[in-house]
């Protein structure tokens, strides 16, 4: 009996030891933790196999968070009306071939493609249309998102070919929003099983997934438009950066669609066998500061930190100087993008000398920021930057995305944080108050609501006003612009420069 | 005899029983809210709590806790929160997954120290001995998953010999398969190896120090032949026990050399479920590994009782 209390013990310590293990270990290194490959050797010329970080959970993205099911759904499985441009950042036809806005912006009439069918075999109509983007509207769609069809105020199927939307108030973010997940088209009889089965329009479909790492997408033989380049493309998720770069080195894959570290970018540029690309995405590294508490509610201290930072110095060691600089929450691929890196250039001079106005010696904050590759470096030089003007940086890693989530989103517990938003257009989130940045400027919020409502020339003009505003007043800072960074195999043709919607759009690709 | 074995399954039992406690509790006191965690960034309060009672998180603990326990002994694991799906098939499936990696380790490591055990105890005093248990030393110190990086960086990516990473499921191509199970077992193996090496040299040397090995080698025999005509199976019950005991370090090991060959096996499940807060798919995989490791406990300690007739009369 004496012998076997120490295993019991030994036991308990061993699923301690696994749940530790777990805990430090979990989200250190991708968005979204994923799962491996189960490997299928490449194909040979007929395949592609793709590295990505992000694995879906199912294939449901009507109720299912993240963006990893609408990187590998949107666009090859299923289709909009319109989807984004990635190189101009504009809304093009997609499913509809042509659509008309009337004079008061408050009814869309689209005319539709024909001859278009489901890869159940079921036709699209407007019927489907009509009864997809209702859907969004219903319980039957969960997540947040779902928010960008509540100005839809009625849809009708005039023909098989002709759909009409009429808006509660005119919207010029909501065709934008079309071509996200929520445009994307539904058949009738092909919702019964999404978070196994989908049934879309788009030139794939999905021939195999069970969750342990890869998904293989075959093209569609009876696909409506142009078939794409690669007759199978298997997506294989990573969670180790080190292993995708290995799998490519080896010949496992022959794409890795989202670099994780940028600085082993330089053993492949000298390499013929391979080629860097390297583009914009819409993910803002975003320096954010408190405004309803504790010394960052003075603008002065806020504006005083942007002056604090050399951003480029930033790049340079935290990113391997890939990224752009933007000075404020609009990414280069937006109409109406301005650079504002001048608004607050670096000048630690200014930064001492704004703290001193503002009454505020021995500052000292808590950066809370997501433990993630970008943000930990980022946050390293930005509390050397700030101790040079005399501010004391406390750094706090928290693990992404559940305490973060938990701890700064929610309860906005924190002085600065670190952490990439990625949504696009998401400049809008200075317009809620109650956002994490606790930031509350009626100016700010008028010119938001504005932009949304007038023509599209007047959003243009409003949305840059407000960036600038948001700028001047170091409602956050903005440290970078995550790239877009893919690594291929020379022949691989036709992949995407820019990265800017929800989808990686795999129907360009070929193989030279 | 019988009441040994009743006595070791109630000891097996409770334990089993107490593991859930701390691992239940363990996952509760996780900061992190998984109904906010599946939502997003841009969830509403209404949109969270509805989650929450959707997942059932929103009862208290003790309801919680029995209705989970209450669904194990059928092997009834809950539904996972991110996917949906049945938490039992999930983990069965990564199950076998890691104990192809984990027992082809504990072979590999095997074939490493008993041979090299044996020389470095038998040979303590010269040279020979002295390599074997420096050799051992270094593999020791060299944790399994830079093994796995430095197998991957010389065997994969410069000699292109073999895959870098993935998994291929025996059924499907067998060939296939061992190519990818060779550098993840090996990154495990050696390490085990090096460890089990130096249990193996200490457990022959008390056993050469044995009366009854001493006779042996007055008889005439030669240090091996001794050894294996006398010495070996009681040799055996230290390596057995330690054996036992390194499982659990060889599936801790897993979890991390899963990660750096993208194995699709309980650690890869592990790790994604606690990144999620899917609270349930942690608490099943960690029970199944629990459960692995007392079980492996209980059939050594019963082993222990036929190894070796001292033992029976304990108690």
């Amino acid at each position: 009996m004496r012998r076997r209390t120490p295993r019991l013990l030994a036991a308990l310590a061993t699923s301690a030891t696994l749940l530790a293990t777990a805990a430090c270990s979990a989200g250190s290194s991708a968005d979204d933790p994923v799962g491996g490959p189960s490997g299928a050797p490449d194909g040979g010329g007929e395949g592609l196999v793709v590295g990505l970080t992000a694995e879906p959970a199912n294939l449901d993205f009507t109720t299912t968070d993240g963006a990893a099911i609408p990187e590998a759904l949107l666009v090859n499985v299923y289709e909009g009306l319109v989807k984004l441009d990635q190189d101009s950042g504009e809304v093009v036809p997609l499913l509809a071939e042509s659509w008309e806005v009337s004079e008061d912006g408050r009814t869309y009439d689209f005319t539709l493609q024909e001859g278009v069918t489901f890869s159940d075999g079921e036709e699209f109509t407007a019927e489907d249309a009509k009864f997809s983007i209702e859907r969004v509207k219903s319980d039957a769609w969960t997540v947040s998102l779902k928010s960008g069809m509540d100005v839809v105020d009625t849809v009708e199927a005039v023909s098989p070919t002709e759909l009409r939307v009429t808006l509660s108030e005119p919207s010029n973010d909501w065709l934008f929003r079309m071509t996200t997940r929520i445009g994307a088209m539904f058949s009738e009889s092909g919702v019964d099983d999404l978070q196994s089965t989908a049934v879309g329009t788009g030139p794939y479909e999905v021939t195999e997934w069970d969750n342990s790492g890869t998904l293989e997408l075959t093209a569609r033989d009876d696909y409506w438009g142009e078939a794409p380049g690669v007759g199978q493309v298997t997506l294989q998720y990573f969670e180790d950066a080190t292993a995708t770069t290995n799998a490519l080195l080896s010949g496992g894959i022959d794409v890795v669609g989202t670099v994780q570290a940028p600085e082993t970018l330089a053993q492949f540029e000298g390499d013929d066998r391979f080629q860097v690309i390297e583009g914009t995405t819409n993910g803002e590294v975003v320096l954010s500061m408190n405004g309803a508490a504790g010394p960052l509610q003075d603008v002065r201290v806020r504006q005083a930190v942007r002056h604090a930072i050399d951003h480029q110095a930033l790049l340079d060691t935290a990113w391997a100087g890939r990224g752009e600089l933007i000075g404020s929450m609009v990414p280069p691929t937006d109409p109406w993008y301005e650079d504002l890196t001048g608004v607050a250039p670096y000048d630690p001079d200014r930064a001492r000398q704004l703290l001193q106005e503002a009454g505020a010696q021995d500052v000292s904050l808590r950066m809370r920021i997501a433990n993630l590759p970008y943000a930990v470096a980022s946050a390293q030089v930005v509390q050397s930057q700030l101790a040079d003007v005399g501010i004391t940086a406390e750094i706090e890693p928290l693990e992404f995305p559940a305490r973060w989530l938990e701890d700064v989103f929610t309860n906005a517990d924190y002085d600065l944080s670190i952490v990439a938003h990625v949504e696009p257009r998401d400049i809008s989130a200075f317009g809620n108050p109650d956002y994490y940045f606790r930031y509350d400027d009626p100016q700010v919020q008028d010119l938001l609501a504005q932009a949304d409502r007038g023509t599209p020339e007047e959003q243009v003009t409003d949305l840059q006003q407000a960036a600038r505003r948001i700028s001047e007043q170091a409602a956050a800072d903005w440290l970078f612009l995550l790239p877009n960074l893919i690594v291929a195999e020379a022949d691989v043709q036709g992949l995407p420069e820019n990265r800017i919607g929800e989808s990686f759009d795999l129907t360009t690709l070929s193989r030279g | 005899m019988l009441l040994q074995v009743l006595r070791r399954t109630l000891v097996f039992l409770v334990s089993l029983a107490l593991a859930s406690v701390v691992v239940f509790a363990f996952m509760a006191v996780l900061p992190g809210d998984p109904a906010r965690v599946a939502l997003g960034v841009n969830a509403t309060e209404e949109a969270v709590q509805a989650t929450r009672e959707r997942f059932g998180t929103d009862r208290p603990l003790v309801v919680q806790y029995l209705d989970w326990v209450g669904g194990l002994p059928s092997g009834d694991f809950g539904r996972s929160y991110v996917s949906g799906a049945g938490i039992g098939p999930q983990v069965l499936d990564r199950l076998q997954v890691t104990l192809w990696l984990v027992l082809t380790a504990m072979v590999l490591a095997l074939l490493v120290a008993l041979p090299l055990g044996v020389v470095a105890a038998v040979r303590h005093r010269d040279a020979a001995g002295a390599a074997v248990s420096a050799l051992s030393q270094v593999g020791v110190a060299v944790p399994s998953f830079l093994a796995g990086i430095l197998l991957v960086t010389v065997f994969a990516v410069r000699l292109g010999w073999l895959p870098s990473s993935g998994w291929v499921p025996p059924a499907e191509d067998p060939g296939e398969f061992l190519r990818r199970l060779v550098l993840p077992a090996l990154s495990l193996g050696l390490v085990q190896g090096a460890v089990l090496t130096r249990y193996v040299r200490s457990a022959v040397l008390d056993v050469l120090r044995e009366d009854y090995v001493r006779t042996a080698r007055a008889k005439g025999l030669g240090p091996y032949g001794a050894l294996v005509r006398h010495g070996l199976r009681n040799a055996a019950i230290p390596v057995v026990t330690v054996l036992g005991l390194q499982l659990a370090t060889l599936l801790v090991g897993a979890v991390v050399v899963e990660r750096v060959f993208v194995i699709p096996g309980l650690g890869s499940l592990l790790l994604d479920g606690v990144g999620n807060r899917d609270l349930l798919l942690v608490q099943g995989v960690v029970m199944v590994l629990v459960l692995a490791v007392l079980l492996v406990n209980y059939v050594v300690d019963l082993l222990y009782a036929v190894l070796d007739p001292r033992l029976r009369r304990a108690a």
